[in-house]
């Protein structure tokens, strides 16, 4: 008996030493302390993301009442309807002309400001993220008052000149127009600031080799600049068309995807037929249609991206 | 060691002394003997209103010994909607809740039935209006009880001097302060014929088309005044129907005569229009009014609120009520249902009116002819017709009497409005018909 007992105690104390070590040596490893780092924000994103994500697949399957599973029913359902249809269109229509307009201004503007001497430079760079910082939900109420149906300030001004008054939000081509120019000013200086990154980091020595070269203004953007810039250009705008294909509060604030339902984007379809309409799962199946588009669109960006990473 | 047997006599002895001291001791209550109760209200626009629901839920409290919370919900961004949302798929929340107009009928499952209650309070206060039974009602069984806080009538808001000055209509001849209405006349023809002429006066009827519920809740009253029905009661889609062509005929007209920019309408536009002194009526609760006391109380003087003009089917007029529900999964459902019969005593209502300076209207027969209607001012009486005190009108809802579920679609997707639109934008009727039936058709799904 006795002897039984220490013979278990001298066995069990190396073994635990060794997992002690073991322990030890796990925790010295690079890799794990950059795990248990990053543990709290797997967590989080499991929580705030995948949660509701799996959430929103789940109720997708369920019936109207949310009593029955009916698989891919909501989505058969959905791909019957005109409106979604429409819907797919505009979110398209506004995701796109959005992000190429965004990325054309964040690009000139970004130029300016690299030209600006760096004295000055730090000014303009906060005054124009103004817009960016500024929450979408606030700054929309001012472009609401200015394109206001009856007391348009725009449409007062441009009376001085014999023009209009246009209906900002009453025309179906009008009010798309005022939804992506009011995305545009808001997503544009994200766009700038990382292009005035990148620029930044272009070596100057490459623009005096093109300069010997006799390259023009032209050629140095187009050679110089833009392949410097690629990498930049695709993540950036990879990321501003997620961010501006699941928009919500613009259109919602501007014109509630009216009028006749021609603003109506992913978001806000999604909102007006599962919380106005008490349709959850269709509402979810809605918003969820996204994904795949997203996904196509991330999947080419990124293949490219890693593409010209290993080339280089 | 010793130990000591208790005999049965013993047994009996002591049982009965503790049954007898248990019966015979007062009845000690805690200060929250009753529990604890959760309540979620809709956050009232007008400033002190909700103090009034407060007070009275206090003076309840405190009588029943229950601990209350209270949280004003906001109807702005669908606040109230999305809280009501989200308690029904986590199955908890508020023990109490306000719902506006089709809620109850789209959690019905999760409701608890109201029967008891809402006997002896119809009892007391009178018959309820058809829409309340039609939207809290579902075979047989009430989920709701009708709040006054919220429930308002739509009606048209007028301008005294320039209807009277460009369409040769005085208002309040026709809807008297303290009299029935001598109303014959006010027709959709007539009403046609006086928004034609402000509109060549420069001073516009300010009637929405857009998706909010203004715009909506008036294309369904003028729907109903010529019959139109685009699903009817058993659920059959009926838009291809000449009651139908002759409502969208009838607002062709009336968009003609209205703001060019009526499509882009939201609820606060009208309110605006009438504020600003741009138009000569529009159709709201009196909260236009009561802002136009505030900012330009020279226009709130000209101010008349009174009935819907009559069509070829009757006299309609929009009624939005609240409902007051207990989630089937409160845990103190005796005390919320307490505390809806406290706040549905005619002498709590008639506290919640005044409050609100007559904007709440209770859906009861007996409670609306409140002395503060016929006080309210100026001008003194402008008020007096809003609760639809000589029943000359039919309170409804658009989209009804389609079953609920599918009405709420109509209503949530503005079916009317944009079928309104399409044809005066040029569409061709039937064009429109046939896209109208789409969409019912796809509203159809459980």
């Amino acid at each position: 008996m006795v002897d039984a007992a220490i013979g278990e105690d001298t066995v069990a104390r190396p073994r635990r030493a060794a997992t002690r070590r073991g322990l030890r040596h796990a925790l010295k490893r690079k890799s794990t302390v950059a795990f248990l780092l990053t543990l709290p924000l797997i967590l989080l994103i499991t929580l705030l993301v995948v949660y509701p994500a799996a959430y929103s697949v789940h109720l997708a399957t369920l019936n109207k009442s949310m009593q029955r599973f009916v698989g891919f029913g909501n989505f058969e359902f959905l791909f019957k309807r005109d409106t979604f249809w429409l819907v797919v269109k505009q979110s398209c229509i506004f995701a796109i002309t959005a992000v190429v307009f965004k990325a054309l201004i964040g690009f000139i503007v970004a130029h300016f400001v690299h030209n600006i001497p760096a004295k000055g430079q730090r000014k303009w760079r906060g005054m124009l993220l103004v817009p960016w910082v500024i929450p979408p939900a606030m700054s929309t109420l001012a472009w609401l008052w200015l394109f206001d149906p009856s007391y348009s300030a725009f449409n007062y001004t441009l009376a001085f000149f014999g023009i209009g008054p246009i209906p900002w939000t009453g025309d179906a081509a009008w009010a798309r127009f005022s939804v992506i120019l009011v995305n545009v000013w808001y997503g544009a200086p994200f766009f700038m600031i990382m292009y005035l990154a990148a620029l930044k980091s272009v070596p100057e020595q490459l623009y005096e080799a093109a300069a010997i070269d006799g390259a023009n203004w032209w050629q140095r953007i187009w050679f110089v600049t833009l392949p410097m810039m690629r990498n930049i250009i695709a993540i950036t705008t990879l990321f501003s068309l997620i961010v501006t294909f699941a928009n919500f509060d613009i259109v919602r604030i501007l014109t509630a995807g009216g009028p006749l339902d021609k603003t109506h984007i992913f978001a806000t379809w999604a909102f007006r037929v599962g919380i106005e309409g008490s349709d959850i799962p269709l509402g979810a199946s809605v918003s969820l249609f996204m994904v795949p588009i997203l996904a196509v669109a991330a999947i080419f960006i990124l293949r490219d991206v890693s593409k010209r990473g290993n080339e280089s | 060691m010793s130990r000591r047997k208790l005999n049965r006599r013993q047994f009996v002895a002591a049982t009965a002394a503790s049954s007898a001291v248990m019966i015979a001791a007062p009845y000690v209550r805690g200060a929250y003997a009753a529990g604890k109760l959760s309540m979620g209200f809709w956050d009232h626009w007008v400033p002190g209103a909700n103090q009034a629901s407060t007070d009275l839920v206090n003076e309840w409290a405190a009588k029943e010994k229950v601990e209350v919370s209270i949280d004003y919900i906001t109807s702005q961004g669908k606040k109230i909607e999305l809280t009501i949302a989200a308690e029904a798929a986590a199955k908890s929340g508020h023990d109490l809740i306000a719902m506006p107009t089709w809620w109850p009928h789209a959690h019905a499952e999760l409701l608890e039935p109201v029967n008891d209650i809402m006997g002896p309070i119809i009892q007391e206060n009178g018959e309820v209006n058809g829409t309340v039974k039609y939207l809290g009602q579902s075979g047989g069984k009430w989920l709701a009880v009708p709040a006054c806080v919220g429930s308002q009538i739509k009606g048209p808001c007028t301008r005294i001097d320039l209807m009277k000055k460009h369409a040769g209509i005085d208002v309040q001849e026709l809807y008297p302060a303290g009299s029935p209405p001598k109303a014959d006349s006010w027709t959709t023809e007539t009403f046609l014929k006086a928004a034609e002429a402000c509109q060549k006066a420069g001073v516009p009827f300010g009637i929405g088309l857009g998706e909010t519920t203004d715009s909506v809740d008036s294309a369904g009253a003028f729907f109903q005044a010529f019959g139109a029905e685009l699903v009817n009661a058993k659920g059959d889609v009926t838009v291809k129907t000449d009651a139908v062509r002759q409502a969208l005929e009838f607002y062709k007209r009336l968009i003609a005569a209205l703001p060019p920019d009526v499509a882009s309408w939201d609820d606060a536009s009208n309110n605006k229009w009438l504020v600003s002194g741009k138009g000569a009526m529009i159709m709201n609760p009196p909260s236009a009014w009561a802002v136009a006391k505030r900012d330009a109380p020279q226009i709130a003087e000209q101010c008349w609120t009174h009935g819907f003009p009559a069509g070829p089917k009757g006299r309609f007029a929009p009624f939005l009520p609240y409902f007051w529900s207990v989630w089937s999964f409160s845990k103190n459902k005796e005390a919320a249902k307490s505390l809806i019969v406290h706040l549905s005593k005619p002498a709590s209502i008639e506290k919640m009116v005044v409050a609100s300076g007559g904007y709440d209207l209770p859906a009861y027969e007996k409670l609306t002819t409140l002395k503060v209607w016929q006080e309210q001012g100026p001008p003194k009486g402008t008020l007096y017709h809003y609760p639809n005190p000589y029943n000359h009108q039919t309170l409804s809802i658009a989209a009804s009497p389609a079953p609920p579920k599918i009405a709420q679609q109509i209503y949530a997707q503005a079916t009317m409005t944009k079928m309104c639109l399409r044809y005066a934008q040029g569409e061709k009727m039937e064009t429109t018909l046939a896209w109208a039936e789409g969409e019912c058709e796809g509203f159809m799904r459980s």
